[in-house]
């Protein structure tokens, strides 16, 4: 399944590829892309387990960049 | 500005004049007090993200830097130093993020196609809704100044409707009962009835939107390559802090604080922010510009790619021509050319082949089929009939071989009928697909951006591909194939490209979406198009005009100039910061400025390619 999210704070291209490679070493993600001037996040993840692998990538991106959020 | 754009500028400003503040008091505890309390007020969080991202095992980053740079100039009692750092990276940061939000707007404006509501129809009141609620079907309203919400056809009334934001026309296109009409469009000055064909999501304006909104996910080349550079280059620049400060006092015995100093300032340079914004902030303009212009980029990499083009192969049937058949040529011998068309027409007034039909609707007057009898249709020849009492055939060269008359040789490629009457050779009519009005300046102004060659593929005949090809300055032609055949061919083509040159392949039909794939660009017409060409294309022509690929390969260079002019700048500015400050002629916050300055200018650089002539 591949949804988009909205990411709030995300000033920096450098700060947005840290995003981008944090989200994809969380177990379960397939493929994850991060466009730093629409502050979008792309996430490919299992149907079966997505919620959980969004919760994983709540946290890894909160734990990239300070004030970062997915909405 | 956002809410916390605001508190920042607040805190910026309670800094500064405490800094004022604070070098104004005279050298004591009281100052160094002041001083501190700047420092800790400006770089609090700037301190705590590096301690963070450390503990998170991300060390090399800005904050990394600039809490390092300033913890050493307060270690060697450089305080004024300090603060004035740390104020200068904020107000850099600030200036960042609120020339960044203002970028996000404009290209937001640019894209402010989307239509809020729809005026629907249902039992006999008109109800204001959101577009998605809207079904296939259903009655809208869209009054004159209102965006039309959702494709459809107009059932009631007559308008001018302003589809610049679509397809970057400036001239309004009129529409009647029974006119198509695509979502995102400003009604200009009638009111309009339109009845919906599709549901908002599968809507014009809702795609384009889309494509837009995603374009960036396929990262040009440049882009990816800045950002592994910044990965690089910050570890890069510490290490070289450190052999500065190392290196130097070893080797002369001495000047510890100096060069310890220097390598402080030599860290503040090395954040490479502002390549990092204005890359992918400049590729996105350009995708947006080029969308006010009709032209919709997918991707980052296809318009870098694109402004390598090298060479132009085109699809004939649909793209260069318009895809129907029409009359192009009357040639009576005899007789007058509404006569013979008159002729022509009633003779073939009862056949439902497509030569037939071009034939009446070029004679466009209802037929009178009043003196009409004995109608015949020869299989792959034409058809006679007797009309009025005289015996009249309508058809091809065959044709006319049967029946004994002699047909004078002029050469017309594309579909010849010709018209005998009582053995008497009367004139010929020419079908052919009328080339598009913008197909030759097309060609001409791909020639005009340095395009070394242009091709036609075509699964017509020889002679008429030549014909057009020689119409239009096209350099190569290949006819006769089929969709395989066209596959190949832009195989050995792609094979002719040189160094970084790419090939485009321009297309529309479901047959084409396998070369559109092939080709390193492909492009289909957006307005007539097959959603499968559409689908497989890296660059849609929202209005099917041939010559908006010329504009769009002066979009390209324009957006990876600009591109390239902010790396080099901010490279180039970078750099000399570093020797400055290594051979002691430039300060920290000398340091800083030129950071912030880089990344300011480079942002408002990025802005420039939105713009696209």
């Amino acid at each position: 399944m591949k949804k988009t999210y909205k990411l709030s704070e995300v000033d920096c291209a450098v700060c947005a590829d840290k995003i981008e490679r944090a989200v994809r070493k969380v177990d379960g993600v397939t493929a994850a892309s991060v466009q730093f001037v629409t502050q979008k996040l792309t996430l490919e993840a299992d149907d079966a387990a997505f919620d959980e692998v969004l919760a994983k990538v709540r946290t890894a991106v909160s734990k990239a960049e300070r004030g970062c959020e997915v909405i | 500005m956002t809410n916390r754009q605001k508190k920042n500028l607040l805190r910026i400003g309670l800094s500064a004049a405490l800094f004022i503040t604070g070098l104004l008091l005279p050298a004591g505890p009281l100052k160094i007090a002041a001083l501190m309390i700047t420092y800790l007020l400006v770089g609090w969080d700037v301190l705590r993200e590096a301690a963070e991202n450390i503990w998170h095992g991300e060390i090399f980053d800005e904050n990394f830097l600039m809490s390092v740079a300033t913890i050493g100039a307060i270690a060697i009692g450089e305080y004024p130093e300090a603060a004035l750092v740390m104020l200068l990276y904020q107000i850099g940061e600030f200036f960042q993020a609120y020339a960044l939000g203002k970028s996000r707007q404009s290209i937001a404006a640019l894209m402010d196609i989307r239509p809020d509501t729809a005026n629907v129809e249902r039992d006999g009141a008109v109800l204001t809704v959101s577009p998605e609620e809207v079904a296939p079907g259903e009655t809208l309203v869209v009054k004159p100044g209102e965006r039309v919400p959702l494709d459809g056809v107009v059932i009631e009334g007559v308008s001018a409707l302003n589809t610049s934001a679509l397809t970057g026309e400036s001239l309004p296109r009129d529409v009647t009962p029974g006119d198509e009409v695509i979502s995102g469009c400003v009604n200009q000055s009638g009111l309009l009835r339109v009845r919906a064909t599709k549901p908002y999501g599968e809507s014009t304006v809702a795609k384009i939107l889309d494509l837009v909104e995603n374009a960036s996910a396929k990262k040009a080349r440049t882009e990816s390559f800045i950002t592994r550079f910044a990965r690089v280059y910050t570890p890069a620049v510490c290490a070289l802090a450190l052999l500065l400060f190392a290196l130097p006092p070893l080797l002369t015995g001495g000047g510890w604080r100096m060069w310890g100093e220097r390598a402080l300032s030599f860290l503040v340079v090395s954040c490479p922010c502002a390549l990092g914004i204005s890359v992918p902030l400049t590729f996105f303009g350009g995708i947006g510009g080029a969308s006010r212009k009709g032209i919709l980029v997918k991707g980052g990499t296809d318009l870098e790619q694109l402004a390598n083009a090298e060479i132009v192969v085109f699809d004939k049937t649909g793209t260069l021509t318009e895809g129907s058949f029409k009359v192009t040529v009357i040639h009576p011998e005899k007789v007058t050319e509404q006569e013979l068309l008159r002729l022509a027409a009633t003779v073939e007034t009862f056949s439902d082949h497509p030569i037939s039909r071009s034939i009446r609707a070029q004679y466009h007057l209802p037929v009178d089929a009043s003196g009409l009898s004995d109608v015949r249709e020869i299989a792959g020849q034409g058809v006679s009939a007797t009309l009025d009492g005289h015996t009249v055939y309508a058809g091809n060269l065959a044709l006319m071989d049967t029946i004994g008359v002699t047909v004078p040789t002029c050469p017309h490629a594309g579909t010849v009928v010709h018209v005998a009457q009582n053995g008497e050779y009367l004139g010929h009519i020419v079908i052919s697909d009328e080339m598009k009005p913008g197909s030759r300046e097309a060609i001409a102004a791909l020639r005009r951006e340095g395009i070394r060659k242009t091709v036609m593929l075509t699964g017509d005949s020889q002679a008429v591909a030549d014909d057009v090809a020689g119409k239009l300055g096209i350099d190569e032609v290949h006819a006769h194939l089929l969709p395989a055949g066209k596959v190949e061919q832009v195989e050995a083509l792609l094979l002719q490209t040189t160094g970084k040159g790419k090939l485009v392949f321009v297309g529309d039909g479901v047959n084409d979406a396998p070369v559109l794939t092939r080709a390193d660009i492909g492009v289909a017409m957006g307005a007539l198009g097959s959603d499968a060409a559409v689908e497989a294309a890296d660059v849609v022509l929202m209005d099917d005009d041939p010559r908006k690929l010329a504009l769009a390969v002066r979009a390209a260079r324009h957006t990876r100039r600009i591109a390239t002019e902010n790396i080099l700048f901010a490279l180039g500015v970078k750099l000399l910061a570093l020797a400055l400050v290594a051979i002691g002629l430039a300060n920290m916050w000398i340091a800083v400025l030129a950071d912030v300055g880089v990344s300011f200018l480079a942002i408002l650089n990025a802005t420039r390619a939105l713009r696209i002539r």
